[in-house]
């Protein structure tokens, strides 16, 4: 499948997606849904190694959340990434190819779905630990605050991450330091198969409550009440207020991973799935366009993902003399796994 | 000509480099009141800006420093307790380590972590006594165990230059050395072995504070045994032409080593020295115990740490 040099079509730059109108939301939405419909199907024809976590559903967390950023602003992102790296301006084409494990993927095919990035768009890498990249932004967030850049950072995690101690950590040091962080938590409900009825005592706002932090419950079904949830959570936070804390409660329409499909596993009832799948996101964006500009959109999407698989699937595999490379940021070379 | 101690080397070595580069910061516990040495008097030269003394949530503070490498500072880590490093082994190793390789190459993170401290401190039992630089280099993380102060200065300045995460390894039993510094102090490359000594009968590689222990056991024996004493001072990545050139002199070899004894740093050397380096005799190793963990009681501390016995032990048995 290694494709000549020279015959691969090109990806379009990565710019921060413009989130301003309710017609760029609903694109982006459409934009996410698709490409994990299209990853889904890549997966299952064995194009995808390793399986993906599957953001259907809960799109609107990140299109409302990137919205509401500057172009500058930071996050951290998830096993469950690709929609922010959408939503924050990624092209679908390098995306896709990442997860391809691609020389042309975000991250040259060394990160794949957990662990796909793009540095030049703030995102400070998607991780495949629940809840470390709590930590990071906070980070990024003390540094912002010491370069007086106005920069914010946003932590996004599940409601798994709740009962990570170094979330707590997080949410304490951000409070204590007041610093410009929006901490994230997309609950979907269930971490992996567990529900959060049977693993969060207390409430999740009510932990980031106890630590001072403003702590808002979110429709994490409508993009446009997060945009406004995340706008004054981003606004508060740019201008010295401190961190913030969004649960915006949403719903993952597909498995934990894809390897559910094969697994089966029983933890949820399909009459819940079907009350959830009435809530979609995508309908309730639509109905705020023209249905003829939602036809455009939907058009105009499905042309860019057929050009990102065509990209993604051209694009050559990687050279396994180069499997080392990267190792260390100043090229250093390790000694190889082998004596002659 | 000044008298230098080791803990005033990493501390001028901080200070030197927060004058340098206002990328760098330190963060850590109890450095605003500098209570382990290395950062006493900067929280009133840099101000509680760039010394940030932090509660005790290691792992959090450890990942801040990652969001803040990749934001564009430079942090160094300042653990008190070298056992800390195992809560942090997530971050450090699964986090900072990783994330270069991860994202092809778009960031490094460079993050300096010191443990001035590390080892046996006489009487601070089980979870105070460890000495994990193997499980670093083991791991791949830049690796780095001063024996002198200048080295101590010139290591830990060239650490928080480097691109990539580094943990530097102060050895307890190696703060109280005083050194007699004739030239200026500098930056010393990461990577580079240093002979102490040179002998012709046997190479002994030591690490960190036993590279004294080393010398004084060489002196002892000098006039049976011609020893050559070889200070990694740093363990990955191991300086290992210098390695082969000693033991093209010498042809045999003993590593001095505080790990414990499977899957650390001395059974690496031995294997690769083994496999691909000249040998005239089987090399020995003098460590801790498999597995150790250190007991309070100061004989029984003592009794599971490599001592100048066990390595003059050594010594002649591989001359025979």
């Amino acid at each position: 499948m290694t494709a000549a040099p020279g015959s691969a079509p090109t990806a379009p730059d990565a710019t921060t997606a413009p989130l301003d109108t309710p017609a760029e939301r609903y694109r982006m939405l459409r934009l996410i849904r698709g490409f994990e419909e299209l990853a889904l199907a890549l997966v299952k024809a064995g194009a995808i190694p390793g399986g993906i976590h599957p953001y259907i559903g809960q799109e609107a967390v990140a299109v409302g959340v990137c919205s509401a950023l500057d172009p500058t602003d930071r996050l951290t992102s998830t096993h469950r990434g690709h929609g922010h790296v959408l939503a924050r301006g990624a092209a679908p084409h390098r995306l896709l190819a990442e997860l391809a494990g691609r020389v042309d993927g975000l991250n040259g095919g060394r990160g794949g779905s957990m662990h796909a990035a793009d540095l030049s768009l703030g995102i400070l890498g998607a991780n495949g630990i629940v809840g470390a990249g709590a930590p990071i932004a906070v980070g990024a967030a003390w540094a912002a605050r010491q370069a007086g850049d106005g920069r914010v950072a946003v932590a996004f995690f599940g409601d798994g991450a709740l009962n990570q101690g170094v979330v707590l950590e997080s949410f304490n040091l951000a409070a204590m330091w007041r610093l410009p962080v929006v901490f994230v938590c997309e609950d979907n409900g269930y971490a992996t198969t567990l529900p959060a009825a049977a693993a969060v005592a207390g409430s999740a706002t009510g932990r980031a409550a106890a630590f001072g932090i403003p702590a808002e419950e979110v429709d994490g079904m409508d993009a446009e009440a997060v945009r406004a949830a995340a706008r004054r959570a981003v606004d508060r936070a740019r201008s010295g207020g401190g961190p913030a804390f969004l649960e915006c409660r949403t719903y993952r329409f597909e498995g934990h991973h894809t390897m559910e499909r094969r697994m089966k596993p029983r933890y949820r009832t399909p009459e819940e799935i079907d009350a959830w799948r009435t809530r979609d996101p995508l309908p309730r964006a639509a109905s705020l366009l023209d249905p003829a500009a939602v036809t455009t959109i939907d058009t105009e999407v499905s042309q860019l993902l057929s050009s990102a698989e065509d990209f993604a699937l051209a694009s050559a595999h990687p050279d396994p003399a180069g499997a080392a490379d990267h190792l260390y940021a100043d090229g250093l070379r390790p000694r190889a796994g082998a004596v002659a | 000509m000044t008298r230098l101690s080791y803990t005033k080397a990493l501390n001028r070595a901080l200070a030197d480099e927060l004058a340098a580069d206002p990328a760098v910061c330190v963060f850590g516990e109890d450095i605003g009141a500098g209570l382990a040495g290395p950062t006493l008097g900067l929280l009133d030269r840099f101000g509680p800006e760039r010394i940030v003394d932090t509660p005790l949530s290691e792992q959090a503070f450890t990942a801040m420093a990652i969001g803040a490498a990749l934001s564009g500072r430079r942090p160094v880590l300042e653990f008190q307790i070298p056992s800390l490093l195992f809560l942090v082994f997530e971050q450090l190793v699964n986090q900072a380590h990783k994330f270069s390789l991860m994202t092809g190459g778009q960031a490094g993170v460079p993050l300096t972590c010191v443990v001035p401290g590390s080892g046996s401190r006489d009487g601070w039992a089980g979870q105070h006594s460890d000495h994990p630089y193997s499980l670093f280099a083991h791991a791949g993380v830049k690796t780095v165990v001063p024996a002198t102060p200048t080295d101590a200065y010139g290591l830990l300045r060239s650490a928080i230059r480097d691109p990539d995460p580094v943990v530097l390894f102060a050895p307890a039993a190696a703060l109280p050395v005083r050194e007699t510094v004739r030239w200026e102090l500098a930056p010393v490359p990461l990577g580079r072995a240093r002979i102490h000594r040179s002998g012709t009968d046997v190479t002994v590689v030591a690490v960190g504070h036993l590279v004294h222990d080393a010398l004084a056991v060489a002196e002892e024996v000098a006039e049976e045994i011609s020893v050559e004493v070889l200070d990694p001072r740093t363990l990955h990545p191991l300086d290992w032409p210098a390695l082969a050139a000693s033991l093209e002199r010498t042809g045999r070899l003993v590593v001095f080593d505080d790990s414990n004894r499977s899957c650390g740093f001395g059974a690496e050397v031995l294997a690769t020295a083994a496999e691909e380096l000249r040998l005239t005799a089987p090399p020995r190793r003098v460590t801790r115990p498999d597995g150790a963990v250190l007991p309070f009681a100061p004989a029984l501390d003592r009794a599971l740490q490599p001592s100048r016995d066990q390595l003059r032990r050594a010594l002649y048995a591989v001359l025979t």
